[in-house]
């Protein structure tokens, strides 16, 4: 028996029978004949996607960075290897990652397996988009190079496959090039829900438009203040938009000062007026700052990675993240009446996200054409409570899950929301990957 | 250009957490052990992460004999080497076969002891050069747990307090490192405690910054210079039937 293990908000927490530390292929193969199990990254997912009362392969050892290409981008490097080493090795030659989640600190297999998005679904998809070609363990115990050419079916599944359809090894990913580390930024205030989809969609109808668009959220606002939010537009700088000074140095960037949560909020810390206070003080001062304005790639993107252990905000019982998308014809009803639910029931976050996701095309992956919203809520009875009545009202609009974020849906609330995912079951079961690969997630979800 | 440093023991996790200590700073590396082109993943992960030259170099710490040809045939000089070759045994079995317990015994001790003897003679024939020992505190005091191993490093610690003695007039820097647990394939599946075991990333910085500052010894993590400190203080008659 391991130590408890959990994922980034610390429930549940979950002791492996096994966890083991593969430095290569055929360690990998040899823990897969011992029984099945779940590749763990970075611990970046927020629920129990990572976890398992079997067997758990942490693969950070698979961590070298193997081949880059300047002409075309293409990045090819082991599974453990975190998009912040990307980062650090490829932005001082111009290049950046297509897409990218709120942290820095995930890895390339996990950003893969539950595939991830950005602030850009609308215009570059998700991340498995960008991704060229896949080496996964198979369930057979063979190394098996995936494309969209060749293997394709296990390709598009292991995109968004939560770890279910194989150990992913190795990785080629296309990066973006960029001028700059920096973002021109825009910030919008709005002062309601109708403002604050009206510069999403504006945005969304201009092919030139921003690359990013994400809103914060205050979810703690009462009657007009309900769905106040601030709107931050986004797009890599260009040469020429920087002073001359930093023109000289692009890609270097401010170093920023690290904060760290050394222990346990008390649970008492977080309360709705607690909160309420700091979404006021939030939105205040970021309404002061609006209009554009130069951003360092690193502030911008991940701005929580700059407190070390940020999740310890919610005390030792941890949190649970919620995110669902809507369709867009029912986004406007539908996040109202998350909202309302929300304010009524005084069990605020943060942080709560509103993002406006594209079209999609993959196997089973999260997004769909809408708006996602995502917040948090420290593990309490009456936040689980409120859970279920979100998952209820998501449902009811059409809208589906984000299984990197989920640690407490039913698998009847997923299943209804998503009929993709029982196609996923069904060829784990008739494909044999069943009996290799299971999460503690997988296993609550039926998938 | 910065000064190549020359990494004896290029597999190791602590050899490559101070290889990749030093090529963020923009140091060539010069990755040497026994298969090294079964290195390359490593050395290709190296050069793109730092944007560094790694070149790597065949070398066998229980080949005495090739010591020589390998030092003059480094190219270009290293200004820094790190011995980071060891192997921790086990034990129990190498009490009962005393072939295993050589081959623990040759290679922390022998080996490292002959490689940098000829290291030290070109650096101090050149006048300059870093020369790094990744020793243990289990050389501090021969233990009944793991004296073997302890007994090799103990030589290993000598040598290298020797080494820098002689050479500290010749323009010659040496730095002992003495680390506690680190967690690395060599300790893997030892329950190690989380406070006084260090990632080889720590290790990585501590040397970088022990170097620059022409240190002499570090304790990595420091809290092992007290624990050692305690530990050498405890009379042998009392010592001799701790279990430790």
């Amino acid at each position: 028996m391991s130590r408890p293990l959990s994922g980034w908000g610390r429930y549940p927490k979950i002791a492996p029978e096994t966890l083991a530390r593969p430095r290569s292929d055929a360690a990998v193969a040899e823990a897969m004949a011992k029984g099945p199990l779940i590749a763990r990254g970075n611990g970046r997912s927020y629920g129990d996607s990572a976890l398992s009362e079997g067997q758990v392969l942490d693969m950070t050892a698979f961590r070298h960075i193997l081949s880059f290409d300047p002409q075309t981008g293409l990045v090819e490097a082991e599974a453990g290897v975190l998009l912040g080493d990307l980062i650090a090795a490829f932005l001082p030659l111009g290049f950046f990652p297509f897409v990218t989640p709120g942290t820095k600190l995930v890895t390339l297999g996990g950003a893969i397996a539950a595939d991830v998005h950005g602030k850009n679904h609308l215009r570059d998809g998700s991340f498995g988009h960008h991704v060229a070609w896949i080496e996964i363990m198979t369930a057979e115990g063979e190394v098996l190079r995936c494309t969209r050419a060749s293997n394709s079916g296990l390709f598009q599944q292991t995109i968004g496959g939560m770890g279910l359809t194989g150990v992913i090894l190795r990785a080629g990913l296309t990066l973006r090039p960029v001028e700059t580390g920096w973002i021109a930024q825009d910030m919008r205030p709005a002062r309601d829900l109708a403002e604050a989809m009206a510069i999403f969609e504006e945005a969304a109808a201009d092919a030139d438009g921003p690359t990013y668009s994400v809103a914060w959220f205050d979810c703690l606002g009462q009657g007009a203040a309900l769905g106040r939010s601030l709107v931050m537009l986004g797009d890599h700088a260009r040469l020429e938009q920087l002073t001359p000074r930093r023109r000289a140095r692009p890609f270097v960037t401010p170093e920023k000062r690290r904060l760290n949560v050394p222990l346990d909020a008390p649970g008492f810390a977080l309360n709705r007026y607690t909160l309420r206070a700091f979404n006021g003080l939030y939105y205040r001062a970021g309404a002061r700052k609006a209009g554009p304005s130069l951003v360092d790639w690193d502030s911008y993107f991940y701005p929580l990675d700059a407190i070390a252990n940020w999740n310890r905000i919610y005390g030792r019982r941890g949190f649970a993240q919620f995110q669902c998308v809507l369709p867009l014809a029912e986004a406007r009803p539908g996040l109202e009446e998350l909202l309302a639910a929300i304010s009524e029931a005084g069990q605020g976050s943060f942080l709560a996200v509103l993002k406006r996701l594209g079209p999609d095309t993959t196997a089973h992956s999260f997004p769909m054409e809408g708006y996602t919203l995502a917040l948090d809520f420290p593990v309490t009875p009456a936040a689980l409570a409120l859970l279920d009545r979100l998952d209820k009202i998501t449902l009811d609009h059409g809208g589906r899950f984000y299984l990197a974020k989920d640690s407490r849906l039913t698998a009847q609330t997923l299943h209804a929301a998503d009929p993709r995912l029982a196609t996923l079951a069904e060829t784990r079961r008739s494909e044999g990957w069943d009996a290799r690969f299971a999460s503690a997630q997988s296993r609550r979800l039926q998938l | 250009m910065k000064d190549p440093v020359l990494i004896l023991g290029g597999r190791s996790d602590i050899g490559l957490a101070i290889a990749h200590a030093f090529a963020a700073e923009g140091h060539p590396i010069q990755l040497a052990a026994r298969n090294a082109q079964g290195l390359e993943v490593q050395g290709k992960d190296l050069s793109l992460r730092h944007r560094v030259e790694v070149s790597l170099h065949e070398f066998d710490a229980l080949a005495p004999d090739s010591h020589e040809a390998f030092v003059t045939g480094l190219e270009p000089r290293p200004g820094v080497v790190v011995c980071a070759v060891g192997l921790l045994g086990d034990q129990q079995e190498d009490e009962r076969d005393m072939a295993a317990a050589i081959r623990v015994m040759r290679t922390n001790f022998e080996g490292p002891a002959s490689v940098l003897g000829h290291l030290a003679n070109r650096f101090a024939a050149e006048g300059e050069g870093v020369i790094v020992g990744i020793s243990s505190v289990a050389g501090d005091r021969g233990r009944g747990s793991n004296y073997i191993y302890g007994s090799a490093k103990a030589g290993f610690t000598a040598y290298l307090a020797g080494l820098r003695n002689r050479l500290a007039g010749d323009g010659v820097h040496v730095l002992t490192v003495k680390p506690g647990f680190v967690a690395t394939a060599m300790t893997e599946g030892l329950d190690l405690p989380a406070p006084l075991t260090a990632q080889p990333e720590e290790l990585g910085a501590a040397v970088l910054r022990a170097v620059a500052k022409r240190r002499n010894v570090i304790y990595t993590r420091p809290v092992w210079r007290l624990i050692m400190g305690v530990i050498r203080a405890i009379p042998e008659p009392v010592f001799k039937k701790l279990s430790i």
